[in-house]
C-alpha cells in the first residue's frame, strides 16, 4: 500500500465531498423545481443553453463526481470484494476518466 | 458483531455505501440521457415523454432518495471526521434520514 497515494486519495475524497455537498443541494433543488408540471426538453434547454454560469457549475459538478465516484468505488471494491493493488488503481483511473468524458459530453449537449 | 450491526452508525455506513454504488452505476445512464440533446431537442423530448411511465417515475423517486440520503450521510461523515464533537452520531443519522424523506416527499409532490 502506498501511504502517500492513500493520503492524497483520502484528501481528494473529502475535498470533492465538500464541493459535491453544495452541487447536490443545488441539483436537488433544481430537480424539484424543474419537475413541477412535467419535464420538457424546451424548458430544460431554455434554462441551460447559453448559460455560462450553469455550464461552469455542471463542469465542476461532473469533474468532482468523477473523482469522488471512482475513489468511492475503489474503497468498496477493496473492502467488500478484496479487489486491490495496481489492477484496482488502473480500473479506478479508467472509471474516473469515463465518468468525466461522459459527463462533459452531457454538459456540452445541454449547454452547447 | 451482530450488536454492532444494529448500531445506527453501522446502518448509516451501509446505507451510505449502497447509495453511493447505486448512484455511480446510474450516472452513465443519466449522462447518456442528457447527451441525447446532441441529436436535437426533439430526441430529448421523445426520451422525456418515454420517462413519464409510472415505473420510470418510481425509479426517479428512488434516485432522488438515494441522492438525498448520500448527501446527508456524507455531511454526517464530514462532521464526524472534521468537527470535534462526536456525541450526537445518532442525531446526525436521524437528521440524514429525515432530509432524505423530506426530499423524496417534495419530489413526489412536485412530480
Amino acid at each position: 500500500m502506498n501511504a502517500r497515494r492513500e493520503t492524497m486519495l483520502w484528501v481528494a475524497q473529502r475535498v470533492t465531498a465538500v464541493v459535491l455537498a453544495f452541487c447536490v443541494l443545488v441539483h436537488l433543488a433544481t430537480i424539484i423545481y424543474a419537475v413541477r408540471g412535467g419535464l420538457t426538453a424546451a424548458e430544460i434547454l431554455g434554462r441551460t443553453r447559453g448559460s455560462l454560469a450553469w455550464a461552469a457549475f455542471y463542469v465542476i459538478f461532473v469533474l468532482a463526481v468523477a473523482v469522488h465516484g471512482a475513489i468511492g468505488l475503489r474503497a468498496v471494491a477493496a473492502e467488500w470484494l478484496g479487489f486491490r493493488g495496481e489492477a484496482a488503481e488502473f480500473v479506478m483511473t479508467v472509471v474516473a476518466f469515463v465518468l468525466a468524458v461522459m459527463g462533459l459530453r452531457a454538459v456540452v449537449a445541454v449547454f452547447g | 458483531m451482530r450488536g454492532m450491526r444494529n448500531h445506527p452508525g453501522w446502518r448509516a455506513f451501509v446505507v451510505h455505501r449502497i447509495s453511493g454504488v447505486a448512484l455511480a452505476l446510474f450516472l452513465p445512464a443519466h449522462f447518456l440521457a442528457m447527451g441525447l440533446a446532441l441529436e436535437g431537442e426533439a430526441r430529448l423530448e421523445e426520451f422525456l415523454r418515454w420517462s413519464e411511465q409510472p415505473l420510470v417515475i418510481a425509479g426517479e423517486w428512488v434516485l432522488v432518495m438515494l441522492l438525498a440520503v448520500h448527501l446527508a450521510g456524507g455531511l454526517r461523515l464530514l462532521a464526524l471526521e472534521l468537527l470535534p464533537w462526536r456525541n450526537w452520531q445518532k442525531t446526525l443519522a436521524a437528521l440524514a434520514a429525515g432530509f432524505a424523506m423530506a426530499s423524496g416527499l417534495l419530489f413526489l409532490l412536485a412530480r
